[in-house]
């Protein structure tokens, strides 16, 4: 190929570069971010590559528009029906599938998974999804303590970096010698230096199910205050599907943020599959690599209707990523509670706590108290069955 | 047909999509079309290329083999939390400059010279652009602000020193970045490469990749491992296999095999090699067999 094909013609875009610089429009009219360098890219491809085939141009197109893989079926179906004239289909059609099924797709801020559960008889109950969307109302407990408080109440982890210490650590060899340059060769004092702590990442995951439907709102609004709070936590709500709520919930307007949120959230009151939903989650190498090394808070009653085979593994697996793995749930708000359910008592070893998140100070005060030291849920809900 | 010698470099490996694949096959590795489109496409916009993809589905493989096939020499920055611009760009080396100015005595001695810069991976590249690929693996790993500083190196292709000046490529030197996509990158970087996401092959390649690689495994064994690991991947799996897992596997099983163990059997005493995870395993014991049996049908 020669080179002058290489350069675009300076003026005017040719005819037959029109449908191209077209297709990229209908891109970002529909939500891919397109940069007008990235079109140049397209064109300048396609001529490279000849084009001698409609597939020529559609990898041209992938390589160069960059479109997310989980938004990839979304892109083909704009490319058939802008190069073909192929109606587009609203949504990628649903696939009949045994499996549990993962669909990471949506924008910057919508990812969801979603869970089609394999019918093993009548073990899962909670089979019937109730697709609601919900209004949020106001009746906002102070939340602005939390939010002030969470980033210095988050156990902390040595970064790599470092950072320059008045006492005696590490000597910086560097600086100490690039200071010694300057001074002439005189020997001022030494640098030191010492590693630095940063936060952990806090992942709250919550359960929107029909059974913890009175606390939901409550907890999204602290959800929100973490977001706003919190150097990096990552919120996911589930009950049939698996939604995450981080970017919706990082607009700073409390209201704005939680009426993004529940629009994104399709499966309020819906049943409760908890085992499935954690291993959907935990089988998204990107998601399960938030809970790496985090403070994990799983919000729910952990009522699991089916087989809690599933959950246990999936909690065994989160404790196993996690640094301290939590369990908050609003049942623990009655005395009378214990753990004495097939599923937690089987979790029970597992967690590092059980705690009650009955309300949104109770909940608020335990994430402040994250950092410090407890005994393990088995010590303390030991002692009191 | 051009003879060897004329097929090297650039112009040899970049006249089309089709000889990008096979000189990536000369070299062992099966490129699919897209990737071969999308690498062809890199080299000839001057476009640092993107490759993201699950763990095991050959990133660093496929980057290698482009060095390999284009005759150059690799020049690898692995990206970690906490990595900064010292690890990637350059150091001054003080202990010698330090030398170098008690030697000099009362005459003036020049501590920016070259002989005192110990060039990092990017800077390694600049100086010599058409001799190198600079592989930046695993990206996402690294936090933003380093993302941020090697936006502005593959954007100019330069690195200014303050004790030397501003040194620039010659050319446009060839970049493939790898992700794992543990994390999003910023559009600004996306938007700047090439993309391609790279997928687990299908069976079919699948079994072409583990005849490659492998050692004597026949075609049968092949094609057997390819659809039971691609049933494998299709289950809740904490470290789904990867392909170069796949390949282990075949070659451990036709070891147990030609020791007298007949084959089922071989497949499920190589299973080691194949699942790495304790708990994955005890998934897989029950069905195991039905996998096995409906893969090698």
């Amino acid at each position: 190929m020669s080179s002058g094909a290489l350069t675009l013609a300076k003026a005017g875009l040719p005819r037959a570069a029109t449908p191209l610089a077209g297709f990229a429009r209908l891109l970002r009219r529909h939500g891919f971010a397109v940069a007008p360098e990235q079109s140049v890219a397209f064109m300048r491809a396609v001529t490279l590559l000849g084009p001698r085939s409609m597939e020529d141009i559609r990898r041209a197109a992938l390589a160069t528009l960059a479109p997310p893989p989980d938004q990839r079926e979304e892109f083909e179906a704009l490319f058939r029906s802008w190069f073909y004239g192929v109606e587009t289909v609203a949504t990628a059609g649903e696939e009949e599938s045994e499996e549990t099924e993962i669909r990471d797709d949506g924008g910057p801020e919508e990812e969801r998974i979603d869970i089609l559960q394999s019918a093993e008889g009548g073990q899962l109950a909670s089979s019937v999804e109730q697709l609601s969307r919900r209004d949020f109302g106001r009746g906002s407990v102070r939340l602005s303590t939390l939010q002030r408080r969470i980033a210095a109440s988050l156990p902390e982890r040595r970064s790599f970096r470092t950072e320059r210490s008045a006492s005696v650590r590490t000597l910086d060899l560097r600086r100490s010698l690039r200071s010694i340059l300057r001074a002439d060769g005189d020997i001022p004092a030494p640098v030191w230096r010492r590693r630095k702590t940063v936060p952990r990442r806090l992942l709250v995951l919550i359960d929107v199910s029909g059974s913890m439907k009175q606390h939901t709102a409550d907890y999204l609004e602290l959800a929100h205050a973490v977001v706003q709070g919190a150097p990096s936590a990552e919120i996911f709500t589930f009950a049939t599907r698996l939604t995450r709520l981080t970017s919706a919930l990082r607009v700073r307007d409390r209201d704005r943020a939680l009426a993004r949120a529940a629009a994104l959230v399709d499966d309020w009151d819906g049943g409760t599959q908890i085992g499935a939903t954690l291993l959907a989650f935990l089988s998204v190498p990107r998601f399960a690599s938030f809970a790496r090394g985090a403070a994990v808070v799983i919000v729910s009653d952990a009522l699991e209707r089916g087989d809690p085979a599933a959950m246990v593994t999936a909690i065994g697996r989160f404790s196993a990523r996690a640094y301290r793995l939590s369990l908050a749930t609003p049942l623990a708000g009655d005395p009378r509670f214990r753990p004495e359910t097939e599923a937690l008592t089987a979790i029970l070893p597992m967690l590092d706590d059980l705690v009650d998140g009955s309300s949104i100070a109770r909940l608020g005060g335990f994430l402040l108290s994250l950092a410090r030291d407890a005994p393990s849920a088995q010590t303390v809900w030991g002692k009191v069955s | 047909m051009a003879s060897r010698a004329d097929m090297s470099g650039i112009d040899g490996l970049a006249t089309s999509p089709e000889s990008v694949a096979r000189r990536l096959a000369e070299v062992d590795y099966v490129a699919d079309e897209e990737l071969a489109t999308a690498i062809f496409l890199a080299i000839r916009l001057g476009k640092p290329l993107l490759l993201e993809g699950a763990p095991g589905v050959g990133k660093t493989e496929a980057a290698k083999a482009i060095v390999t096939a284009l005759g150059r020499e690799l020049v690898r920055l692995q990206c970690y939390e906490g990595i900064d611009a010292a690890h990637a760009l350059y150091e001054w080396n003080y202990q010698r400059q330090l030398l170098a100015i008690r030697h000099s005595g009362d005459e003036e001695a020049d501590i920016y010279d070259d002989r005192f810069l110990i060039a990092r991976p990017l800077m390694q590249v600049l100086r010599a652009p058409e001799a190198s690929v600079l592989l930046v693996d695993e990206i996402d790993r690294s936090d933003h602000e380093f993302e941020a500083l090697l936006l502005e190196f593959l954007s100019d292709f330069q690195i200014s020193i303050p004790e030397r000046g501003t040194i620039r490529a010659a050319t446009r030197p060839l970049v493939v970045l790898t992700s794992n996509r543990t994390r999003e990158l910023a559009e600004a970087l996306r938007r700047r490469c090439v993309y391609h996401w790279i997928a687990y092959p299908d069976a079919a390649r699948e079994a072409e990749i583990i005849m490659l690689r492998a050692g004597d495994v026949t075609n049968e064994t092949a094609r057997a491992v390819a659809a039971a690991v691609r049933d494998i991947r299709t289950r809740p799996l904490a470290k789904p296999p990867g392909v170069a897992e796949a390949v282990e596997w075949a070659n451990a099983a036709t070891l147990l095999e030609k020791g007298g163990s007949p084959w089922p059997e071989a497949f499920r005493r190589a299973i080691g090699v194949l699942v790495k995870d304790e708990e994955d395993l005890v998934l897989l014991a029950p069905e195991f067999d039905g996998i096995v049996a409906a893969a090698m049908s």
